[in-house]
């Protein structure tokens, strides 16, 4: 039941000297639901954080006015509640239910109120566990819902929600906007940023766009915003619904064999998978969250050794798993879901360097390499940036150059495409496209559905090992 | 042993498992710490035959805190090599000749007492996190003794993410393996600053959504779940200083007492 209004609002986070997000006017009615769209870099997350009052005043320089039910965020604290991208960093408690009492407790709600509402707030999201649930044994989707819960119990009065499903799977993805439509009260304002438009529209009734330099470029019925501005939008990154991309099929078959696993088996994370990808292929391992996708990946890139079965690759009588690491890259290029976890040195060109110095070549060689591969991912003028310090479309261009940088005939990448613009999707599908065309055999786990359809050439669905969970919920007694 | 963010492994309804965690951290720290005043290979062992035999009021049998213990043998290890290295007493019969490291009962002696002591002091600490569920910990800290709910809920939810450093660290390394970067000792320092930065990464975004959940907004918190102390909680502490007591009266009376001073 809350109102937002700003004017002529703007942030700049102390030490930047750019606008994170400036001159924006907008009022938004109570009981609205508006989904918030704009390039990346646009703002979006800093103009929610100013909303849940969590821009504290030496933290930055603010311009204009901030207002909701004619309050300043810091005293309407009580009637806002947020959920952001990551679920593991949104849980406090070790058990479900503590979980959810935790804001309750924080904001004085008498003890015997707490657990009545705490239900509540569970039935709502549709938890399907015990609030004595372990919230370590959640997957992301239902941990996304209990976090979800956690903010309902507080009874906002503008619910506030940060690409809520960006960090999951399509299944916890699924699960969260389920209980995003269930627990949506009809006097509660509701502001979503998300970039996977299609999935978030039947949400919302409302979409605004803001510019990437500063105040706000479309307003209104999301058909209409669409309609004007789709076409820009999908060129800026966002994914709008009715712009596909064509398909990138390999023109010709697979070439010789490079890389064939037979029966490997991993203990409790992978059984008995025989795998095999030749040149000049795309092969796409899909299938359920807990299938061991991401441990064949590891097993496939010569990383992890296989409990079981047998892997050769590229005629070597050693599995890929013994051998040299300097060896290991100048066959197989591993690319992980999180780029950060391969990063080893404080500049971007360092990081591209790394592989050819291990893998002996001249200091010639080395800066015509690396000079090539910042300029075919864009990476130039980022040349001398820290790793750490990169957007995530940038961080994962970066980590796939990497790879590149010892010309490895074989890549095996971990869900490329994940939270990935639309921009970067395509920068990555087109890349991965050239170098199949090249001859270059790619192996790619993902659970991207428009990855599968536009690049592979082949799907491998890898079926769950484990039994599906579900339990009954019962009450605490 | 266990880390201070796993559940407890025992049965929580055992007589002295039930009691309030504050007065259970107490009791160990009023039994164990006394211990320290004397150097004397007795006073730890009559202790940890104490110990032991309380351990069934815990409701911890002896062979899971066999489990929980076995960084503790470790550290008895490296106490004995030290000992046998380093020692300046070398006194009484020799038993190994091994020239300047001469194994001697002398140096047997001094390296049991050490020993028992460790045991004796650690031990209590141990029972008391495997019998003590952290969250009720955390809860009974803010509410018996008055610890800052933003020390004590604040340092339960980061140890929430203790787990996690484990699956990272591995992630981290095999990532290395990939880049061309063989594992070994000289990653380390390189690995374990990814890791720091992860680790910061984390606690920043959990910070700032307790924040977002009014968690320390200055209004003051009340208790889902209740904490009492009650009569039994203080007859325990009192049993602790009781028992310590009695056990260092024996070494004086026998006259074993050696003072650490």
């Amino acid at each position: 039941m809350s109102t937002v209004v700003l004017r002529g609002f703007g942030w700049r986070h102390a030490g930047r000297r750019a606008w994170a997000v400036r001159d924006v006017d907008l009022r938004i009615e109570h009981g609205e639901r508006v989904l918030l769209l704009g390039p990346s870099g646009a703002g979006k997350s800093t103009l929610l954080a100013a909303l849940a009052g969590l821009l504290p005043d030496d933290s930055g320089e603010q311009a204009g006015t901030v207002e909701i039910d004619g309050r300043s965020p810091a005293d309407a604290r009580d009637h806002v509640g947020i959920v952001f991208q990551d679920p593991q960093t949104q849980l406090v408690m070790a058990r479900s239910g503590d979980d959810v009492a935790f804001g309750l407790e924080n904001r004085g709600v008498p003890a015997g109120t707490i657990w009545p509402r705490v239900s509540d707030a569970l039935d709502r999201v549709g938890f399907p566990y015990p609030i004595t649930r372990s919230t370590a044994a959640l997957s992301g989707g239902e941990a996304q819902r209990l976090a979800l819960a956690g903010v309902l119990a507080l009874r906002p009065g503008l619910l506030l929600l940060d690409e809520p499903t960006a960090n999951l799977d399509p299944v916890g993805a699924e699960l969260v906007r389920d209980a995003i439509t269930r627990a949506r009260a009809d006097d509660t304002t509701l502001i979503l940023v998300e970039h996977r438009v299609a999935e978030a529209l039947p949400l919302v009734d409302r979409v605004v766009v803001l510019e990437a330099g500063g105040g706000i470029r479309a307003d209104g019925a999301p058909e209409m915003v669409f309609a004007a501005y789709g076409d820009r939008l999908a060129d800026e990154g966002v994914w709008v619904p009715g712009f596909r991309v064509p398909a990138l099929k390999s023109p010709a078959a697979a070439g010789n064999e490079v890389l064939r696993a037979t029966e490997v088996s991993v203990a409790n994370r992978l059984s008995g998978v025989s795998i095999g990808v030749g040149e000049g292929e795309v092969l796409a391992v899909t299938g359920p969250n807990g299938a061991g996708k991401s441990t064949l990946a590891l097993v496939l890139g010569g990383l992890l050794a296989p409990s079981g079965g047998q892997v050769s690759a590229f005629g070597d009588p050693k599995p890929p798993h013994k051998w040299r690491a300097a060896t290991l890259t100048t066959r197989i290029g591993s690319v992980f879901q999180n780029p950060e976890h391969q990063f080893v040195t404080s500049r971007v060109a360092d990081e591209l360097a790394v592989g050819p110095r291990r893998t002996g070549r001249t200091p010639a060689q080395i800066k015509e390499i690396v000079d090539s591969l910042l300029d075919r991912l864009r990476l130039t003028k980022l040349a001398a940036a820290n790793p750490y310090t990169l957007s995530g479309g940038e961080a994962r261009r970066l980590s796939v150059a990497t790879a590149l940088a010892t010309a490895p005939r074989l890549l095996v990448l971990d869900e490329p495409t994940f939270g990935q613009d639309r921009r970067t999707w395509i920068e990555l599908v087109t890349l991965l496209a050239t170098l199949r065309d090249e001859g270059h055999a790619v192996v790619a786990v993902t659970h991207d559905d428009d990855f599968v359809q536009t690049l592979a050439d082949r799907t491998f669905p890898l079926g769950s090992s484990r039994p599906g969970e579900p339990l009954p919920r019962r009450r605490r007694s | 042993m266990t880390t201070f963010a796993s559940p407890p492994v025992t049965n929580p309804s055992a007589l002295l498992a039930r009691r309030n965690p504050v007065a259970k951290l107490a009791a160990a720290l009023l039994f164990s710490l006394p211990l320290l005043a004397t150097l004397d290979p007795l006073t730890p062992a009559i202790a940890l035959v104490v110990e032991l035999t309380l351990l069934p009021l815990f409701g911890l049998r002896h062979a899971v805190l066999a489990k929980q213990v076995w960084p503790l043998l470790l550290a008895a290890t490296g106490v004995l090599m030290t000992m046998v290295l380093f020692a300046a007493d070398r006194s009484g019969t020799v038993l190994v000749g091994l020239g300047p490291f001469d194994v001697t009962t002398g140096v047997l002696n001094s390296a049991l007492g050490l020993i028992l002591r460790l045991f004796a002091i650690a031990l209590p600490g141990v029972i008391v996190f495997a019998t003590t569920d952290p969250t009720d910990l955390a809860d009974a800290l803010v509410q018996n003794a008055k610890a800052p709910a933003r020390f004590a809920i604040g340092a339960l939810a980061a140890f929430r993410l203790l787990p996690l450093l484990g699956a990272e660290w591995q992630m981290l390394t095999l990532a290395r393996r990939a880049r061309g970067v063989d594992t070994g000792v000289r990653g380390f320092p390189a690995t374990a600053f990814a890791l720091l930065v992860g680790a910061l990464r984390r606690g920043t975004r959990l910070a700032v959504a307790m924040d977002a959940r009014g968690f320390d907004s200055g209004v003051p918190r009340t208790y889902a779940r209740r904490q009492v102390f009650t009569r039994a909680d203080v007859a325990l502490m009192a049993g602790a200083i009781g028992l310590a007591a009695l056990i260092l009266g024996t070494t004086i009376t026998l006259g074993l007492f050696r003072s650490i001073i």
